[in-house]
């Protein structure tokens, strides 16, 4: 009776599960779009997020030497499939500041054009926060590379209504404008513990914290200190300065 | 007749699920603060409700005692995780605001009191009606709780603006707390309050 009832339903979810996966990788991939179009502050209402993403430009960088690898499709290629393969993804050294032990070797990035000019550049990132490692995107302004236009995370499994909040968007709104780099181009930008004072020296590379959220805030400190830092896309982003 | 009248519309006044039960409090606390994420939610547990009682109902009579519960659970858990699987199928955006509360359906007590108390006992049509029923009631206070919320939280209903909003112009000043989720717990204070004035027979004994 018990096992018929288990070989009953585990077919039903089973069937569920196999069934709506198709459609259910389409809607992440339209979702992955769409947090980039939002980290650019390309999202409009009414109009659909491929048409959208016509005007964003996907290119493969090797983080190492920062230089764009032509051979790679950034369509296919999966940078999370990468880490999981030896060939394609190195180890970190010492203290992982974003939680992650190896990471890929080559990196998606994304650039938006306006009027023919490099508007935009979004960088993929990912750390781990609390419970899950938090997937995101940031948009640097390619004028100076270091002023935040948009900081989104599209997948993780924080507690909701507490680290969960990193997908508040009056919190997102924070991250607008903020400076990532200091003057000698050190990572400066970080979230901070209760709120940021305006006008005090630094604030510009502050935000402020989650309220309930230590280890989420500082997650997110953390793994914008590795991607935007030397290890991360580093090299990238000094190949663009020049 | 009156019987299966009785099991689909007793739930929605006379026998709530949370304003006489006080039960499945959680989560009428948690999507209630926009209509689109309450009416998503409504029908998800309107779907497990009825379709685990009519489930616990056709075998009630074979589930051994002793494991009766996880029998229950084990039906309950799979409907919720093919209500999850649609919801990110076809309504990805919804679930992603739902986030963990389609899962914590499996742990509303409205489901599993349901199982238990009326499924076990009643025959497959009452059983479905019986977690519809509920399912209704249910949906009424996280409508009414909804309607509140959204109103006079964000000056909209489905998203659509009714109140013009001062920080855009107009001349309502949103009440902030009512996006918090304590809210609802007075707004529910409020519904029972008024519910149990009609239905005198709901007021509980002081002693």
């Amino acid at each position: 009776m018990a096992f018929s009832v288990c070989v009953v339903f585990s077919v039903l979810v089973c069937t569920a599960a196999v069934t709506l996966r198709p459609i259910q990788e389409i809607n992440k991939l339209l979702d992955k779009k769409k947090n980039i179009l939002l980290a650019a502050g390309l999202m409009e209402e009414g109009k659909s997020i491929d048409e959208l993403f016509a005007a964003v430009e996907a290119k493969v960088v090797d983080l190492a030497s920062g230089e764009y690898v032509a051979e790679v499709d950034p369509e296919t290629y999966e940078q999370r499939e990468a880490v999981k393969d030896p060939s394609l993804s190195v180890e970190i050294a010492g203290t992982a500041l974003a939680g992650i032990k190896r990471r890929a070797k080559y990196a998606p990035v994304y650039l938006v054009k306006k009027g023919g000019a490099l508007d935009r550049v979004i960088l993929p990132v990912h750390g781990k926060g609390l419970w899950s490692t938090l997937y995101g995107f940031i948009a640097l302004d390619t004028k100076d590379l270091s002023t935040i236009k948009g900081l989104v995370f599209y997948e993780h499994a924080e507690t909701p209504g507490l680290g969960g909040e990193v997908d508040n968007p009056s919190w997102k709104a924070l991250w607008r404008n903020k400076i990532a780099f200091g003057a000698s181009g050190d990572v400066r930008i970080e979230v901070i513990r209760g709120s940021v004072v305006p006008g005090r020296p630094g604030s510009q590379h502050q935000v402020d914290g989650l309220s309930g959220a230590t280890i989420t805030s500082r997650g997110v400190s953390g793994l914008l200190k590795y991607w935007l830092g030397p290890a991360g896309f580093g090299p990238y982003l000094d190949k663009m300065r020049t | 007749m009156g019987k299966s009248r009785e099991a689909l519309l007793g739930p929605i006044f006379n026998q709530n699920p949370i304003a006489l039960q006080i039960l499945g409090i959680c989560s009428a606390l948690a999507v209630t603060s926009k209509l689109e994420t309450a009416v998503t939610m409504c029908f998800a547990v309107i779907f497990v409700t009825a379709f685990s009682g009519a489930s616990v109902s056709l075998i009630r009579n074979h589930i051994p005692s002793s494991i009766r519960i996880i029998v229950q659970m084990t039906i309950i858990a799979s409907l919720v995780i093919v209500v999850d699987q649609f919801l990110k199928a076809y309504a990805f955006d919804m679930s992603k605001q739902l986030s963990v509360f389609v899962g914590l359906i499996i742990t509303n007590c409205i489901v599993m009191g349901r199982a238990e108390a009326f499924a076990m006992k009643e025959g497959v049509g009452l059983s479905f009606l019986d977690g519809v029923g509920n399912g209704l009631g249910y949906s009424i206070i996280l409508l009414f709780v909804g309607v509140i919320r959204e109103l006079f939280g964000s000056g909209q209903l489905f998203g659509q603006e009714i109140l013009a909003m001062a920080s855009e112009g107009g001349w309502y000043v949103p009440n902030g707390l009512l996006l918090l989720p304590p809210s609802a717990f007075f707004i529910i204070g409020g519904f029972i309050w008024i519910l149990r004035s009609f239905k005198t027979d709901q007021v509980e004994e002081e002693g």
